[in-house]
């Protein structure tokens, strides 16, 4: 069918403004990407454009300790870009939550739990990881402070179409492997440039299997494969899962009729497909400093001199330099020092009752230091509910209180030069978690796992 | 934003792939609610360590997958403000080649062999409205956007540009095409 259309040609040509001019439903803000957007339009005298389809949360910069108030955040910067964000969102009048708000979190987590972020919709932030966003079969992506600038002042997004790509996941994922080992697997096999100049749509029965928090993180982390926007086709899961949050339209039924026309149709073509085995798929953990550099927790660190292009054996063997291991560790024995349980590839409820289903009843290393920082207050609230806090806090983890936090050190939750840490976050560059620290990403139940083990253990067959 | 005229000068060689923007400018610096100054921050631990040296000379040379990681536009004002005006790579990432041409700082493609060349020659001359860097090896030509091109060269603010369209995204929003999603200052 040369006329079948994919759910990424569906939303683009119902934002098409005109040529290359892509109209914008959501634009999420957050403290550290915005400043110099605000104060270019208070410099040509421009306003927001439209305030009601614009919302604000801190998050990079906040602290995790439970300061109440952005003007009680001790680290000067960090309080003055937090007081800078709420200066502007009160004379732009466009909604904030700031600290000491319940509404408060990750950007990328609140959007979807206040119902903000819908299918079908166009969604833009000053941050990489709005691709977040497009596990509700919406069009979201990353863009810089000048296009945050345009964004508030025009509503709109000067864009050119992407390219488009399709990757489908046949089978399920086994016992314990879960979707952060399916995207990390995905990224390993394409590298970290793959999806680069596409827009990528994960379909499959492994993916329709999965519940939205988990499509969230393979979305998540479509941007560290090089993707613009990664996309997953809205259905009854997603539809129940937007049901009676609070951004949701009033008319919920005459909404998910619409929605229901959104997913990919037989036929659609794509610049590039790619098919992947899920059942094939093993917890995974990375062992350099993109997150291409990836293996099987059953494998071993990598032999640079084994690769063949010089390329490729230059950036492993000064990755290996920067994490200090030896070619042919088993990666079960690495030692850790550090457990993050956290981030907006991680942070969401049900990542946080998985890794605490397996720290029940049980202790972490004595040498490790242990933190849980849930993505939202929301989360937080909601995991205290159900008790998951004394699992965390017996088990000797930190609970904190909701931000970025050790994602990307920008606050005080760092790591130390040389610290090894497991991380359920997204990125593993060098220094990324404090100048030094040595990132190993992995998901919520191998962190936990490794967390009482001081080393990585496979899952699958651990008790 | 200033045009963008023909840079002509020597060339700095970052000969490694994957460079991210946590690596261009590390995030204690992104706390800053200015937009200048990022200059001497540029590579921070890179610079600091003795690890990489590179002189502010107005063409950069670097890896494939340049800019990868976060969207934070600091990395291209850090590489303008330490005196760079071309980056040239085998690839960019999307959204660091974006903010660059928002920046005046014109990131040019070419393949892996004439980035070697042209690191090689020492000095480049890269002309925009030609698309061609010529250097003692060779000319390569090099693709660039239209659209992109034509702000660069006129130093034309997007803005202003997409303002004159403006009756286009009244038309849309009075269309009643702009009514999905929730409106946020209600929630
Ligand atoms: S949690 Fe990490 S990746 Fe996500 S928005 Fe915050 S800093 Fe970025």
């Amino acid at each position: 069918m040369a006329d079948a259309k994919s759910l990424f040609d569906k939303i683009w040509e119902q934002h098409e403004v005109d040529d290359d001019l892509l109209y914008v439903d959501l634009h999420l803000v957050h403290e550290v990407t915005s400043p110099q957007a605000f104060d270019g339009l208070r410099l040509s005298g421009r306003k927001v454009r439209r305030p009601d389809k614009t919302l604000a949360t801190a998050d990079h910069n906040v602290p995790t300790d439970g300061t109440p108030a952005a003007r009680l955040i001790a680290d000067e910067l960090s309080r003055k870009q937090v007081q800078a964000l709420e200066r502007n969102c009160d004379e732009f009048g466009i909604p904030l939550y700031s600290l000491g708000s319940a509404r408060r979190g990750i950007v990328h987590v609140i959007g979807p739990e206040l119902g903000a972020t819908q299918p079908g919709m166009t969604i833009v932030c000053g941050d990489s990881h709005t691709s977040t966003h497009g596990a509700f079969g919406a069009l979201a992506f990353g863009i810089g402070t000048s296009e945050v600038e345009h964004v508030l002042a025009t509503q709109c997004l000067v864009q050119k179409r992407p390219k488009t790509m399709r990757i489908s996941y046949s089978g399920q994922l086994g016992f314990g492997v879960t979707s952060k080992d399916l995207i990390l697997a995905t990224i390993g096999r394409l590298g970290t440039a793959g999806m680069q100049g596409y827009a990528v749509e994960y379909s499959g029965p492994a993916i329709e299997g999965l519940p939205m928090e988990k499509r969230m993180t393979i979305c998540n982390m479509t941007i560290e494969g090089g993707g613009r926007a990664g996309m997953i086709a809205p259905d009854e899961t997603t539809f129940e899962y937007v049901r009676g949050k609070p951004g949701t339209p009033q008319d919920f039924d005459a909404a998910v009729e619409r929605w229901r026309h959104l997913p990919t149709e037989g036929g659609a073509s794509f610049d590039r497909e790619i098919e992947v085995d899920a059942s094939e798929l093993s917890p995974m953990v990375t062992w350099g400093t993109t997150p291409g550099m990836v293996t099987e927790v059953t494998a071993h660190v990598p032999d640079p001199a084994a690769m063949d292009s010089p390329a490729d054996r230059e950036a492993a063997e000064r990755a290996l330099a920067y994490m200090d291991l030896e070619p042919g560790t088993p990666i079960t024995e690495i030692p850790l020092e550090r457990i993050f349980i956290g981030s907006c590839t991680n942070s969401r409820i049900t990542d946080l009752r998985e890794a605490a289903s397996l720290l029940d009843g049980r202790k972490i290393a004595p040498s490790l230091r242990g933190m849980v920082v849930p993505g939202s207050q929301q989360v937080k609230a909601q995991a205290e509910e159900e008790g998951l806090d004394e699992v965390f806090r017996s088990a000797g983890f930190e609970w904190r209180e909701s931000g970025c936090s050790a994602c990307l050190g920008m606050n005080p939750d760092i790591l130390q030069p040389g610290e090894r840490c497991a991380s359920t976050s997204n990125r593993n560059f060098e220094g990324r978690q404090g100048a030094g620290g040595r990132t190993h990403l992995v998901s919520p139940r191998m962190a936990a796992a490794a967390a009482i083990e001081g080393r990585f253990v496979d899952i699958r067959n651990w008790s | 934003m200033d045009a963008f005229e023909i840079v002509e000068g020597q060339v700095a060689v970052l000969d490694r792939a994957d460079v991210d923007t946590d690596q261009i400018i590390p995030k204690q610096f992104l706390k800053r609610v200015e937009r200048t100054g990022f200059g001497e921050f540029l590579f921070y631990d890179w610079f600091r360590s003795g690890e990489v040296e590179l002189e502010p000379h107005p063409i950069l040379v670097a890896g494939r997958n340049f800019g990868s990681g976060s969207s934070r536009e600091h990395a291209v004002w850090a590489l303008k403000d330490f005196g760079f005006d071309v980056v040239i790579a085998p690839s960019f990432s999307d959204i660091f080649y974006s903010n660059c041409t928002k920046n005046g700082l014109l990131p040019v493609i070419l393949s892996e062999e004439e980035c070697r060349q042209v690191a090689g020659s020492g000095e480049a001359r890269v002309d925009l409205d030609d698309q061609t860097v010529t250097c003692a090896q060779g000319v390569f030509r090099f693709e660039v956007d239209e659209q992109i091109k034509h702000r660069l060269v006129n130093g034309l603010d997007d803005v202003a540009m997409t303002l004159q369209r403006a009756g286009k995204i009244d038309e849309f929003e009075q269309a009643g095409r702009a009514d999905a999603g929730p409106v946020t200052t209600a929630l």
